[in-house]
């Protein structure tokens, strides 16, 4: 076979669209853990309960939706609402862990996350409830009508993303978060409250899940289990990409996403996702540390 | 051991091992196989044990290796003509050391939170193929097959009765559980349990910390999986559900709830949520885990001793 017939025989056209939906997961992907890393970083807590925080975005979504019509509105209060909900939740059961082995918070955090897929199972029934997307329009994208929504989830989610990033960097609380981070005794010692900073960054890690659930709402249905999915490939994200490194964990969500959408124009999606296993395999044999971040000296 | 305090150890044991074995003579069906199923899903919460309470790895992966275990005894009672039960062990066993080495030769490099992900991501890529591999693993259906007869080659053969699978769980359980004991306290089990206090500390020493970590993922594979073949022998069937990470959390609640680093707490634990789950599927019906998990996220924060925490010293003895 000629040079030439294997460029004619890759699907060019597929794989720009691939692309497309690619990254436009991958910044969903990438939103959800940013918060994960965040609170990670900020407190040594692995929120197993970051899924269903995701759902509980996603019905909220679906239920100010029904009542209310207006997507932005059901936008604003999913993430408002589950916000608060991680600072109850944060306060409660994470605050008395301080301190403790991180390993509790991982027992406590799965046991929230059970409860809140049960009671979303309880409350809304196993049947796949869709939000509507703000508006239908399409453009042609090659063979395809492309739904203009999708573009404006990787936009929105980059925005949000963005605007995280700037709160942190220059934001007065965002500066009281980094600080924590990096040493939390310190960081008490200069006057800061260092449990109400990490209440903060719980909520708005939560608020983040919440709100790229109600987004990625219109794509996928919700359903009680689907935070379950999206957790596993959080945490593959989080693996990779070095944890608590917030840059590592948003270029390996959408690196992962890619591969993952190249894959599937091959094999089954379901097929596709053993993708990102193997990138997790290699990744703990050749760089354990992670891909993204600067080799550790 | 003090003298005395062995023979109250000793007394208790034989007590508590009694009553076990006289249960199924006196309760009825249903209570009979409630307290074999404890019995089994006990066995795999003490293998999960000797990682969490022994080596200080806490392992979100354990449904992987009690899944091969059953996955294991499913095909040699389905290959293989007539059914053997010992070969349907032999079979569940090799299937969990397999994915036993595989799993511990990749998550034993990372510590603490890591390996912790790190095992559920993997317990999560047998899920996937088994759940997509219609043709071997019968895909979502899972395979059923019937129960081998109790047999010693050349001696004798029996089907199995409600009463002797009963005994039958027993005896694995509690030779698990005495092996396991005796490993715990072997210079292996010190190593491990120095391991838990301070790694950097036994690498010091000298001893090679990442070997010892990828035999206790194995040894810990093993007994899950056989418990996974206990349960595939008690149900006649394999399914994906088994291998799902929910059985690997469910394993750790069970540690908790009854205590790491005790062996027989995990067992406790085990009986008490599943007499939870009992006690609340009556009100609850299949939202059971809404309360489980209010009174399992407060025992981690108000008893993360477990309930049998307060006799550890003792029970190491």
């Amino acid at each position: 076979m000629g040079i030439e017939q294997i460029l004619a025989a890759i699907p060019w056209e597929t794989i720009i669209i691939q692309t497309v939906n690619g990254i436009v997961t991958g910044m969903i992907l990438a939103l959800i853990a940013s918060g994960l890393t965040l609170i990670f970083g900020i407190m040594d807590v692995v929120n197993f309960a970051h899924g269903e925080l995701f759902m509980l975005g996603a019905y909220i979504g679906v239920v100010v939706m029904a009542t209310s019509g207006n997507f932005w509105l059901a936008l604003i209060i999913a993430t408002l609402v589950v916000a608060l909900l991680g600072a109850a939740l944060q306060i409660t059961t994470l605050r008395p862990l301080l301190g403790r082995d991180p390993l509790t918070t991982i027992l406590a955090t799965f046991g929230i996350s059970l409860v809140l897929q049960n009671y979303a199972l309880w409350q809304f029934g196993p049947v796949a409830r869709k939000i509507q997307e703000p508006f239908t329009g399409y453009f042609t994208l090659f063979y395809l009508e492309y739904p203009w929504y999708r573009l404006l989830i990787a936009a929105l989610s980059a925005a949000i993303i963005g605007a995280f990033w700037l709160f942190l960097k220059y934001g007065k609380y965002g500066i009281w978060i980094r600080a924590t981070t990096q040493d939390r005794v310190m960081a008490q010692a200069m006057g800061i409250p260092v449990p109400w900073v990490h209440t903060g960054a719980f909520a708005i890690g939560a608020g983040m899940a919440a709100a790229s659930g109600v987004l990625f709402g219109p794509l996928v249905a919700a359903m009680p289990a689907m935070g379950v999915d999206w957790i596993l490939k959080a945490f593959i994200v989080v693996v990779v990409g070095g944890m608590g490194s917030l840059g590592g964990s948003i270029a390996a969500s959408i690196f992962i996403s890619l591969l993952e959408a190249y894959a599937s124009i091959w094999v089954s999606p379901a097929q596709a996702g053993i993708v990102s296993f193997v990138v997790l395999i290699l990744t703990l044999l050749f760089r354990p540390t992670g891909l993204f971040v600067p080799t550790p000296k | 051991m003090s003298k005395r305090s062995a023979t109250v150890y000793w007394t208790g044991f034989s007590i508590i091992l009694a009553l076990l074995i006289v249960a199924p003579l006196v309760l009825p069906e249903f209570w009979r196989r409630f307290v074999t199923e404890i019995l089994i899903w006990g066995l795999l919460a003490m293998s999960s044990d000797i990682l969490i309470g022994y080596t200080g790895m806490v392992s979100f992966g354990h449904s992987a290796f009690f899944g091969l275990g059953m996955y294991g005894a499913a095909a040699a009672l389905l290959m293989v003509r007539p059914p053997n039960l010992w070969l349907a062990i032999v079979y569940g066993l090799i299937g969990s050391a397999a994915v036993g080495l595989f799993v511990a030769y990749f998550s034993t490099r990372l510590r603490d939170i890591y390996f912790a992900i790190t095992t559920l991501i993997f317990s999560q890529i047998f899920y996937v193929i088994i759940f997509t591999w219609t043709e071997v693993t019968g895909g979502e259906n899972g395979l059923s097959f019937r129960r081998p007869p109790l047999a010693v080659p050349g001696l004798f053969s029996v089907p199995f009765s409600p009463e002797t699978l009963h005994w039958f769980v027993l005896a694995v359980v509690t030779a698990s559980y005495l092996i396991l004991r005796r490993i715990t306290q072997s210079p292996f089990g010190m190593v491990l349990q120095s391991i838990r206090e301070n790694e950097a500390r036994t690498r010091a020493i000298g001893y090679a910390v990442e070997r010892y970590k990828i035999v206790a993922v194995m040894l810990s594979a093993l007994f899950a999986g056989l418990a996974g073949v206990l349960y595939a022998l008690q149900n006649r069937f394999a399914a994906p559900d088994f291998v799902y990470f929910l059985v690997s959390g469910e394993t750790v609640i069970f540690n908790v709830m009854g205590g790491i680093g005790t062996l027989v707490g995990p067992i406790v634990g085990a009986g008490f949520f599943l007499l939870l789950r009992e006690a609340f599927s009556r009100f609850f019906t299949e939202y059971y885990l809404i309360p489980v998990g209010v009174i399992f996220i407060a025992m981690v924060i108000f008893l993360p001793q477990g309930l049998l925490g307060f006799m550890r010293r003792w029970l190491n003895q």
